[in-house]
């Protein structure tokens, strides 16, 4: 167990070097000239070519990489292009907001998903099925904002016209600050993304339970006298979760890399909203740092998955005892 | 005797896309309390569902009748009271036992949670009375045991906790759904006879469906022969498989291998069961019967002998024998000096972890003769797949040569390996695991035309559909999946891929050992013509001696990765050298006796009131109406 997490340690390390080459690479043939946006569009070529030599883009690039490198091991991210604020404070800053936006988030979308696949996994072709089936058709047809702009609307705007507030339209406030007023913040957010990737898990978890129901040893379970309920879930869910994890690994390391849409429309102050901004402003070393981060997070996020499906697995957890 | 399971005039409906499936027609029977009984028929014949849906584990399924067990009925018990019932006073043993078991949960664990789900004990006590339990089954060092999972057990073990979690709260009633099906002949023989024991032990009544007549002739007190979703004959097992009374118990022994000379082709029964979804209006054997008469088209009467066999059938006289098919003459002499394949010291070792390589096969020299079937029979583990697939090139060996055709198969470029692959097919054992279950049988059956672009669109189904008319498939079914079909259905699908290009050299790898007698025939009988007409060269693996001594011209005996012993079939039969193949003799079915009976038939209308209480339902004071009722629907 330790040599295979150890093995999959390695090769995340391995797959942040490529990703911080690649991204280096990326903007270095980039046409856009960093001086230019530093000083502006007034600036004279002297005082841009007194920049471009503060910064190191005059030497070569492998030279400008390694000193990159060197910094970064030693947390130093270099400064934003914009603000100029150290662009590690900038970054780490957003951060919890989008870690609060996606663990909470994550548990209404499973807790509203799942239960939804279980009983259509149940009751294949009822009533109750084919409307977790609308459900989730709904959820993954609809775009992010229209479902974000749809609760605004009606949860936010509508009572507020008719003199009272439900909640608010938008704005973080940090968990240790006020746990209360934080959730009450997040609401809405986290409904409209629960909604969005719940209907992905109703699938999911209706595909796998209808499979895993179907088995043999659900019938042996039943011939046993174990009760329905157990059978559903100590024997069926219990084997429907391997995917379902893998799943939630995947789409928790690529949402903590910014969950864009969703921070937009909530004018939540996230790693997402980060990025577009400093995109449009070819904020260099924010941009590389957040790509970095996100892969960070789904590296970390994968070892997690990994880790967990051996354990999950009774093969696999008693071939590497 | 009294009586433990009352069936009557059970019926099963399972509505599908296709229609609903009359898995179950108006079947009824006793069995009694402490006695051995087997139920028999071929796959499809709704054994399975039969059982199954006395404890309402059919999904979806629509029963009717009643089924009276302990004074209760169980069809209309609330599902809390049936719960109760099952695994506590009913306990259920699968086929395989593999799938049977949850994978991620351990053994102990699958056996502890059955008491507990129908006793108040704590964990402790029961998990020492799993430890007991498993100990019983003589699964060695019990208590480490507890804690394994079920895919560190070997087949025959996984078979033994099953066993031990069905015994866990004393039944009174085991059913045993093709509990040896999967296994080896020679654990076959131990769980059989630890399922003697027990019952003994535990005084259980059991309740075992089986397709293979020489098990049951083996164990059985009463025998039920079941066809199409209908009950044909029902009686002691002497009575039935000595001397049977309807034309399809007669035919199922004429088709089982153990039970006619080597040499002599079987005789299968011709055709394939009927649909289920529109069943025929009278007999349901009648376009398979070679006794049908012009009546049969009628609902046939259920008469009486006065030993207490009830049959389902119009005929009054024993059951014609008819000729066994002709076989064209072979176009190929199998000779000594024309191997098509020759293996010279071969050995194959895998890496281990630690430690010494693993052994698999070691020193192996054998020639296959060009037009001969070589039969390669030992314990599930020996090596014999890997041998084969040493044989067909998909394997490198460690040392030592394979030639095929005379040349090495060593160093292949593309278009030779290619050839090979043309040339020799394999057809594997595992009905339920080679088939992808999303894609439909036809395709599935399609695949070597596709591969080797061969024929395409119609041209593809109607050879597709050819292949399943050869191997008893009923060709509509082209756009079913593998789930759909039964279990020995199944089986056939893999047989009728690897046909699909008449390859020279067929390795077939237990192809028959998942099919029931009269299909068994039909394929062996498939497999010999088609030997006989184009030349074919088999090499035959099974762990069956009774049907390798049918089948094959010679048989090669492996006992853990080598060749313990060689000759033809005769000599290994009659005069075995090695104890291990003494073994697994021992274990072969044996032959079933045919003896005339001397008997009478009870006429129509006194066989009510007449000798009853020997079979069916003693107990029963309105059996004469029942009857009355039965001849007039
Ligand atoms: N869940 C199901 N849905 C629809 N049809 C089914 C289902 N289970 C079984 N059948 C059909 O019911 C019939 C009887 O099947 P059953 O499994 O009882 O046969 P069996 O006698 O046990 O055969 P085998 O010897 O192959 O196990 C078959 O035609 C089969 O295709
Ligand atoms: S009733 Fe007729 S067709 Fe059916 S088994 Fe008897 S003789 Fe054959
Ligand atoms: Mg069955």
């Amino acid at each position: 167990m330790t040599r295979f997490i150890l093995s999959r340690i390695a090769f995340g390390v391995l797959v942040l070097f490529l990703l911080s080459v690649f991204v280096f690479m990326l903007f270095y043939v980039s046409p856009s000239d960093p001086a230019r946006i530093i000083a502006g569009d007034k600036a004279t070529e002297e005082l841009m070519a007194q920049i471009r030599a503060n910064l190191g883009l005059d030497r070569p690039i492998t030279e400008q990489y390694v000193t990159f490198i060197g910094n970064l091991l030693q947390g130093d991210l270099g400064y934003s292009y914009r603000s100029s604020m150290p662009v590690s404070e900038l970054v780490v800053s957003r951060i919890p907001v989008t870690m609060s936006l996606v663990f909470g988030g994550m548990v209404f979308w499973l807790a509203i998903g799942i239960p939804i696949g279980i009983v259509s996994a149940k009751h294949p072709g009822s009533v109750r099925d084919r409307l977790g089936q609308g459900f989730a058709i709904v959820g993954i047809s609809f775009p992010t904002f229209v479902l974000g702009m749809l609760a605004l609307y009606l949860l936010y705007f509508v009572p507020t016209k008719l003199g009272f507030m439900l909640f608010p339209p938008s704005g973080y406030v940090p968990f240790e600050q006020s746990p209360l007023q934080w959730a009450w913040h997040l609401l809405l957010p986290w409904l409209t993304l629960a909604l969005v990737v719940a209907a992905v898990y109703a699938r999911l978890t209706r595909g796998q339970m209808l499979e895993v129901l179907g088995q043999d040893y659900i019938r042996t379970a039943r011939a046993k006298g174990v009760d329905e309920r157990r059978v559903t879930y100590v024997h069926a869910f219990r084997s429907a979760m391997p995917p379902l994890v893998t799943q939630l690994g995947i789409d928790i390391g690529l949402m903590l890399g910014g969950v864009i849409v969703i921070e937009q429309v909530f004018g939540l102050l996230g790693v997402g909203s980060l990025a577009v901004t400093s995109v449009a402003m070819q904020d260099r070393p924010v941009v590389i740092a957040i790509v970095l981060l996100g892969g960070v997070f789904v590296v970390v996020s994968n070892l997690v998955v990994d880790t967990t499906y051996a354990l999950l697995d009774s093969r696999v957890r008693t071939a590497t005892r | 005797m009294t009586i433990l399971l009352d069936v009557r005039d059970l019926a099963v409906d399972i509505p599908t896309e296709d229609g609903t499936v009359h898995a179950v027609q108006h079947v009824s029977f006793a069995v009694n309390e402490g006695e051995f009984f087997g139920v028999v028929g071929e796959s499809g014949s709704g054994k399975s569902v039969m059982v199954q849906s006395i404890m309402g584990l059919v999904p979806g399924a629509r029963t009717s009748g009643s089924v009276l067990f302990r004074d209760r009925d169980l069809l209309s018990l609330a599902p809390e009271q049936l719960r109760s019932v099952r695994g506590r006073e009913i306990s259920m043993i699968f086929q395989d036992p593999l799938s049977s078991l949850h994978p991620q949960y351990t053994v102990g664990w699958q056996i502890v949670e059955q008491i507990q789900a129908h006793e108040k004990v704590s964990t402790k006590a029961a998990k020492a009375r799993a430890i007991d339990l498993l100990d019983r089954v003589r699964i060695p060092d019990a208590a480490a045991r507890f804690d394994a999972y079920p895919h560190q057990f070997s087949g025959g073990m996984r078979q033994r906790v099953m066993i031990a979690m069905g015994l866990s709260l004393g039944p009174a009633l085991i059913i045993a759904d093709e509990p040896t099906t999967a296994l080896d002949s020679t654990v076959q023989a131990q769980i059989l006879d630890l399922l003697g024991e027990m019952r003994s032990e535990f005084g259980t009544t059991v309740l075992m469906i089986s397709h293979d007549l020489g098990v049951l002739s083996r164990v059985a007190d009463r025998v039920m022969v079941m066809y199409g979703g209908r009950r044909m004959e029902l009686g002691a097992a002497d009575a039935v498989l000595c001397g049977p009374a309807h034309p399809y118990t007669a035919g199922l022994l004429r088709s089982s291998s153990f039970n006619r000379e080597p040499g002599t082709p079987l005789v299968p029964i011709g055709g394939r069961p009927p649909s289920l979804l529109a069943p025929p209006e009278g007999c349901a054997f009648r376009d398979r019967c070679p006794d049908a008469m012009s009546i049969c088209g009628t609902k046939p009467p259920v008469r009486h002998y006065d030993d207490g066999t009830e049959v389902a059938c119009w005929l009054e006289s024993t059951p014609v024998e008819p000729d066994p098919p002709v076989l064209p003459p072979p176009s190929l002499l199998a000779s000594p000096d024309d191997p098509i394949v020759k293996v010279d010291g071969l050995r194959l070792t895998f890496p281990q972890r630690r430690g010494e390589p693993r052994v698999v096969l070691d020193d192996i020299s054998l020639e296959v003769r060009r037009g001969e079937t070589l039969g390669l029979v030992g314990e599930s583990g020996c090596g014999k797949t890997t041998l084969a697939r040493a044989i067909a090139g998909l394997v490198a060996p460690t040392a030592g040569t394979v030639e095929f055709d005379g040349a090495p198969t060593g160093n292949l470029d593309r278009a030779q390996w290619r050839d090979l692959r043309r040339r020799v097919q394999l057809v594997f054992q595992d009905p339920f695991g080679s088939l992808n279950p999303r894609r439909r049988v036809g395709s599935i059956i399609g695949d070597p035309f596709r591969i080797h672009r061969l024929a395409s669109g119609a041209e593809r189904q109607a050879k597709v559909q050819e292949l399943m008319e050869l191997v008893g498939l009923n060709p509509e079914h082209y756009n079913r999946f593998p789930s759909q079909f039964s279990g020995g259905q199944r089986q056939r699908i893999g047989i009728a891929r690897a046909l699909a290009l008449n390859p020279e050299l067929v390795i077939l790898d237990e192809p028959v050992s998942a099919l029931d007698v009269s299909i068994q025939a039909q394929v062996l009988n498939l497999l010999d013509e088609l030997q006989r007409r184009l030349g074919l060269t088999y090499l035959f693996i099974s762990h069956d001696l009774a049907v390798v001594r049918h089948v094959c011209d010679r048989i090669a005996v492996m006992e853990g990765g080598r060749i313990v012993e060689l000759g033809t079939a005769d000599e290994v039969w009659n005069d075995p050298q090695q104890p291990f193949t003494r073994r697994l003799l021992a274990a072969a079915a044996p032959e079933i006796p045919r003896e005339p009976r001397d008997r009478r038939l009870l006429p129509l209308s006194v066989a009510g009131a007449g000798q009853q209480p020997v079979s069916g339902h003693p107990a029963d004071r309105h059996a004469a109406d029942r009857i009355a009722v039965e001849v007039a629907s």
